[in-house]
């Protein structure tokens, strides 16, 4: 095991990654922006870096602070957390050139993950069911006619130039097809310069559920069960949890099996090593690859909860070269766990609110876990993600966690910024959130002032 | 009319300049907060006539960054 570690990341994931290596012995380096200076986990760290002014470009993006930083200090390890330089593998591959372990997977393997449409055929090509689409771009009205047909309807039509949702259109017959089209290829000339058009089938109310992988250097490839991240906003997880509700009490078996053994399908066709996790739209009985995220995610600690795996702890082990003892009849689900992302924003139109925290009291008590990045008397920038803490609740059932996080959530106060504890307390009290009913869509119909 | 950062931020794109004439709706600045590009639009159709505010400058919720004409 290396005896050093620098922590490319802020925040919450940046304490917990320090905490968890700490506790194995060894030495934490932080690296920090101007905007970070007095927070927890630089204060909290044996050695912190000043990488720069607060923009991430500036700073946590700043792969040449980030190896100088490394250097200067002999960091024998990195770990990148989740986002920032974390899917970087021309970061990754600086590293490992400069003798440095990055913990994380291989960088050929990440390459691989990054271009979604080369992941989508990969995975494909390892019988993992991905959502049926067209076959790349459709050239004419005509053509998108005929790959519908085949698809079936209703279809999504996506520009081939772009991304977030811009000019998306969903057509739910042949009839309704020709203005979808017409109006995404339009929207996507003037926003990407081309008009260039693909369709994939659409899913009303589809469940975002996703298997958490990990893997050794020596072959070794476990999947550490499932999550439900249904909860969104944005295309932003809000709540998470393990097991998903719709596996509960060995309800819908065959599909959960199906599923993991296609994220262990896909993992080994990335040639995974490490943490990672295989992300699926779960809809009519069926499931269907998204892609596979090459990084600890931000809601690992429901999975760490339920199952005992130390994922963390395991991560720099593997990256360190050992072998994974659990053996995959090993991994067991006990209890359910909820995670909440409690951010800095107006919980109604889920407005970015940076400000003071001038009251920070995080909630105590048996089954409660808080990861949070700040500390009271702390100031919240607009530079970084809203992400203020995770409140992380367990119980014996769902039903326990539900009732614990309810009392969780009501003692948890925060003064000085606006916060979505109250969006958070309207979820859990919610009847389709407590019987289970979720879909990517709940926050529009759901959980209402 | 004084139109209103609403949210704290920095400003990342200004889309109109001063003589210009906006419709209700349409876009003035685009303001930048913890990871999300915010449009801030005109809320009636007017002439600019002031810009208050440049790319990269921090702003807070309230802070004046265009005034209109009607």
């Amino acid at each position: 095991m290396f005896r050093s570690l620098l922590i490319a990341n802020r925040g919450e994931i940046a304490r917990r990654i320090g905490a968890v290596a700490r506790s194995m012995g060894l030495r934490t380096i932080a690296v920090y922006s101007d905007a970070d200076a007095q927070a927890p986990f630089v204060r909290e760290a044996d050695q912190a870096v000043r990488l720069g002014p607060p923009p991430p470009k500036d700073s946590y993006l700043d792969v040449q602070a980030l190896l100088r930083a490394a250097k200067e200090t002999g960091a024998e390890a990195v770990h990148p957390g989740y986002g920032f330089v974390s899917e970087n593998a021309e970061f990754a591959q600086a590293c490992t050139e400069a003798g440095i372990v990055f913990v994380g997977p291989p960088p050929a393997s990440m390459a691989r993950m990054k271009d979604k449409a080369q992941a989508r055929a990969l995975a494909a090509g390892a019988g993992v069911p991905v959502v049926p689409g067209s076959d790349g771009v459709v050239a004419d009205l005509r053509g998108a006619s005929e790959a519908a047909e085949r698809i079936g309807f209703p279809v999504l039509v996506k520009a081939a130039g772009g991304g977030g949702g811009i000019g998306m259109a969903v057509a739910g017959s042949q009839a309704e097809l020709e203005k979808a089209f017409r109006a995404c290829a339009d929207r996507a000339r003037s926003a990407f310069g081309r008009d260039a058009v693909y369709l994939e089938r659409y899913f009303p109310a589809p469940r975002h559920i996703e298997v958490q992988i990990l893997g050794d250097t020596h072959g070794t490839l476990l999947q550490v069960l499932e999550r439900e991240c249904s909860i969104q906003r944005r295309h932003q997880k809000v709540v998470e949890e393990a097991g998903s509700p719709l596996f509960l009490d060995g309800r819908n078996a065959g599909l959960l099996e199906r599923m993991s053994q296609a994220a262990l399908a896909a993992a080994r066709a990335f040639g995974y090593a490490n943490a990672g996790t295989v992300e699926f739209l779960v809809a009519d009985g069926e499931f269907f690859f998204i892609e596979m995220n090459a990084r600890l995610q931000v809601e690992h600690p429901v999975t760490e909860l339920t199952t005992g795996v130390d994922l963390i702890g395991w991560q720099l082990r593997i990256a360190a070269g050992e072998r994974l003892t659990p053996k995959q009849q090993d991994i067991h689900r006990r209890g359910h766990a909820l995670e909440f992302r409690i951010y800095a924003e107006d919980p109604v139109r889920f407005l970015p609110s940076p400000g003071p925290l001038n009251v920070f009291r995080p909630p105590e008590g048996d089954g409660i876990r808080v990861d949070a990045g700040y500390a009271e008397g702390g100031v919240v920038t607009p530079y970084y993600d809203p992400l203020l803490a995770k409140l992380i609740v367990s119980g014996k059932s769902r039903e326990e966690a539900i009732q614990r996080a309810e009392g969780a959530l009501e003692r948890f106060e925060i003064q000085g910024l606006k916060n979505n504890i109250p969006l958070h307390l309207r979820i859990v009290r919610d009847r389709a959130f407590q019987d289970g009913a979720l879909d990517t869509h709940f926050l529009e119909h759901h959980a209402k002032p | 009319m004084d139109v209103p950062a609403h949210i704290t931020g920095t400003v990342w794109k200004v889309e109109v300049s001063v003589g210009q004439v906006v419709t209700a709706g349409e876009v003035l600045v685009i303001l930048e907060s913890m990871k999300m590009e915010m449009p801030v639009e005109a809320p009636e159709a007017g002439t600019v006539k002031e810009i208050r505010c440049q790319p990269s400058q921090a702003v807070n919720e309230g802070d004046v960054l265009v005034v209109l004409a009607p």
